[in-house]
């Protein structure tokens, strides 16, 4: 009879070796961009513009790209979607509704990001007729990301102590009052959190802004919500698929930049949250 | 005289009734004592002079309750909630400075002395009995009070929004003995601006502090009378057993 | 005044709080509304079963099951390999690594979860794509099985991180009633924890497959886009996400081409729905 002691070692011993298979490409993924991307970067690299068809140059109008539709996306995203977490948390009753809420929630959270493109083009880019614009775009990646806003905010408002709340409401304030000054302020900082995932996210997707607002090259940068704009997801998919002979370390140099301005914006989001949870005051 | 009147008043939460038939008044600038064993309704009873019950899932009633002669169905929950405060089993100030906590309903009902709610806060802690020892740290963190002093911030919250009447639901069942005859001193104080109602699980408390006891079992008022009555010589014989400690 | 200031903003928290269900029904409108049309010229059934996806041939041929397959071989491939090493690693984190260890773990993890997939696409392609044409000695990288290996990474943190949630929910009672017993760790894990998990392990699958499925840039950068039926893991294929991807730009508005891209969206809406609303039935069951 094998002895078990000896079965769990074996056991363990394959266990650690799969969490390794993950952990260590990650590590490894990190390095390698680093590795080759960092000799492209330098401050002409990042305020540039693109010449030679991508080829020299730099990748400014990409990031101001990026930035503009992430920006967008937050200012249509955040609002409703904190509103959508308020009603979940302070107002939703244990019914049907609510179920189909969530459910739906889920759904958004699970359609592929290619369908927003699909959706952002149909909706906003034709029927709305915003032409193919940081407009389109920003709607499309907003409505992407409400899930993430939704889920997050819902979660800090739900964990500010009921407590509180039940003190307001015997105090005679009414339910939106100890919104607004009780439960809201304390769940900033969870809110605060969700917002930057979500930014981060909006940041690195392709398939939503590919038929909405992406430009392969833009002379100049856009002038208005209605123009279209490069972006860096889209900037990179260009430059590794559909550029023959750019230089490898333009190409790592860009990953370089995306990668570290998504990891950047979730590393600020967990500091955030972890500072949160030390400093908490009840 | 009388503040609350209450008649033929039943309370379900879904299908179980934690209320029957309950007929009574509680008379102004009076302290009425509830006690009873756990599930006797006395917190559900106390829950609904402030409609606090109807944020409960399921919550039905029938019957009337009235305050001062005003139906406290068909009044605003907000003004309510303002004349009839309430001072819970937990010492639960809120995540503000000691000033804030104080402050809050005033700043929510816009009642100003013009001041800057200086006067308001002062006044209300001192009727607290806690005005001295916070005095010079009005902008440090509530929860920096100990357990004693937390409460008596609540009531002294509870009296910013100047109430009429004020519900204890077991307040000192988290407190020390000096904390506890702290807060049983403030009631005794109060009585003469407000009248109170104190659901207690300690009946030595209820006979300490009371004017008037009433007993309640299952979801019945049981016995209503003066206290000395109550705990001397009460007409029902579970009432005496429930005071002797042969049950609950 | 206040009151009726009250009355507004509730009322906009509620319509606020409906909006997601009028997004999603929204989302299905406007691809029906595109992607219906397709059917005008050719049938449901010859859509989805058809063998030949030429769409921009005279006649076009709009037969969407080379995709399907494509699709299918690439998350199935992905699944075999992600859901074991997936599982593991979650049992791993959740019962064996020491608790310095743990947190570092899981910090890898949720790091690979934010990089964004048009990077790990250019890391497959510069990495994967040419090691897999060395080991199996193939004429191109860019086939079903690279993708397969760069998806089931992806799928990951999904899988372990709601597997070890999972696992975290299975109450202690059972564990130490294990253990006292004298079971060992490992016999406990295997024959009490992993089974008490089991639906909430499932769903974590679901999810992560359902991640899979929806895959599109990485997907696109090394899976080689070619629109054939596959016959092995080792050729290159074409799924129906990067279909969309890549042909959307060449397609006319209006145009037949345009409208069968919608209907692929819409095959796509309707799966991942199907799987997002089966894990999240598992997940509920699970809190039961």
């Amino acid at each position: 009879m094998t002895n078990p002691y000896r079965t769990q070692n074996i056991a363990f011993f394959f266990l650690f070796l799969a969490t390794l298979l993950i952990v260590v490409p990650v590590g490894l993924i990190l390095v390698v961009i680093i590795q080759k991307g960092l000799p492209a970067i330098n401050w002409q690299f990042l305020s540039d513009m693109p010449r030679q068809g991508m080829r020299a140059g730099g990748i400014f109008p990409a990031i101001v790209g990026t930035v503009y539709l992430v920006s967008g996306a937050i200012i249509f995203a955040l609002p409703i979607g904190l509103m959508a977490a308020i009603y979940l948390s302070e107002y939703a009753k244990d019914n049907v509704l609510t179920r189909i809420i969530k459910l739906a929630i889920v759904n958004l959270a699970g359609v592929p990001s290619v369908v927003y493109g699909l959706f952002g083009l149909a909706l906003f880019v034709i029927f709305f007729k915003f032409g193919s614009s940081i407009l389109a775009g920003s709607l499309t990646l907003g409505i992407m990301i409400l899930p993430i806003i939704i889920t997050t905010s819902r979660e800090a408002l739900e964990s500010v102590p009921y407590s509180f709340r039940e003190v307001s409401w015997s105090l005679g304030a009414s339910k939106w009052q100890t919104i607004r000054h009780i439960v809201l302020p304390n769940a900033i900082p969870g809110i605060l959190t969700g917002t930057i995932l979500g930014l981060g996210r909006a940041a690195g997707e392709t398939a939503p802004i590919l038929f909405t607002v992406a430009a392969f090259y833009l002379p100049q940068l856009p002038k208005s919500i209605f123009n279209q704009a490069m972006a860096l997801p889209y900037h990179l998919y260009v430059i590794s698929t559909q550029v023959p002979n750019v230089d490898e370390k333009i190409r790592y140099g860009t990953a370089l930049v995306l990668l570290v301005l998504v990891l950047f914006m979730n590393l600020v989001a967990i500091i955030i949250r972890y500072q949160f949870r030390k400093k908490k005051k009840w | 005289m009388v503040a609350f009147d209450i008649k033929d008043l039943n309370i379900w939460f879904g299908r179980i009734q934690a209320l029957k038939s309950v007929d009574m008044q509680i008379r102004r600038n009076e302290i009425l004592s509830v006690i009873g064993p756990a599930n006797s309704g006395k917190t559900t009873f106390l829950r609904m002079l402030n409609r606090l019950n109807e944020l409960q899932l399921n919550f039905e009633m029938s019957g009337r309750v009235e305050l001062e002669g005003r139906d406290i169905i068909s009044m605003d929950t907000e003004l309510l909630r303002r004349k009839v405060g309430m001072v819970f089993a937990l010492p639960a100030p809120l995540p503000l400075s000691i000033f804030d906590n104080i402050a809050y309903g005033a700043r929510m009902h816009g009642i100003n002395d013009g001041k800057g709610f200086k006067e308001i806060v002062e006044r209300s802690l001192k009727q607290a009995y806690l005005w001295d020892e916070v005095k010079d740290r009005l902008n440090t963190s509530a929860f920096k009070l100990s357990g004693g002093q937390q409460q008596r911030l609540c009531i002294a919250r509870t009296l910013a929004v100047e109430p009429e009447v004020i519900l204890f639901d077991e307040p000192c069942s988290g407190l020390d003995p000096i904390s506890t005859a702290k807060v049983e001193e403030a009631m005794l104080k109060l009585k003469a601006d407000y009248t109170i109602v104190l659901v207690t699980n300690n009946v030595k408390q209820a006979a300490r502090v009371g004017d008037m006891t009433a007993f309640f079992l299952s979801g019945e008022l049981i016995e209503l009378d003066k206290t000395d009555i109550i705990f001397t010589t009460p007409h029902d014989e579970r009432t005496d057993g429930y005071i002797r400690g042969k049950f609950g | 005044m206040r009151k009726v200031k009250e009355f507004i903003i509730e009322k906009l928290i509620l319509i606020c709080g409906l909006a997601s269900i009028f997004f999603v029904i929204l989302i299905f409108l406007f691809l029906l509304k595109e992607g219906l049309a397709v059917f005008k010229t050719v049938s449901p059934f010859a859509f989805l079963f058809g063998k030949s996806w030429y769409p921009i041939s005279e006649p076009a041929r709009l037969g969407i099951l080379p995709l399907i397959l494509g699709s299918l071989i690439v998350t199935l491939g992905a699944a075999v390999i992600s859901v074991p090493i997936g599982v593991a690693c979650a049992v791993y984190i959740a019962e064996v690594a020491p608790a310095k260890i743990k947190e570092v773990l899981k910090s890898g993890i949720e790091l690979l979860a934010a990089i964004p997939s048009v990077v790990l696409g250019f890391i497959g392609m510069v990495t994967l794509v040419p090691w897999v044409k060395h080991v199996f000695n193939l004429p191109t990288g860019l086939t079903a099985l690279t993708g397969s290996i760069m998806l089931a990474f992806m799928a990951m943190p999904t899988i372990v991180s709601i597997a070890e949630d999972a696992l975290y929910s299975v109450p202690r009672v059972y564990k130490e009633g294990a253990l006292a017993l004298g079971a060992t760790h490992w016999q406990t894990i295997h024959r009490v924890l992993l089974p008490a998990a089991s639906s909430g392990i499932l769903a974590a699958v679901m999810l992560g497959i359902g991640r899979v499925i929806g895959e599109t840039m990485a997907v696109m950068m090394i899976t080689g886009n070619a629109a054939l039926m596959p016959h092995s893991i080792l050729q290159p294929v074409r799924t129906l996400t990067a279909t969309i991807a890549a042909e959307m730009g060449e397609a006319v508005v209006g145009s037949e081409h345009y409208f069968a891209l919608f209907a692929i969206g819409i095959v796509l809406f309707v799966i991942s729905f199907a799987v997002n609303v089966t894990a999240d039935l598992f997940l509920h069951r699970r809190k039961i």
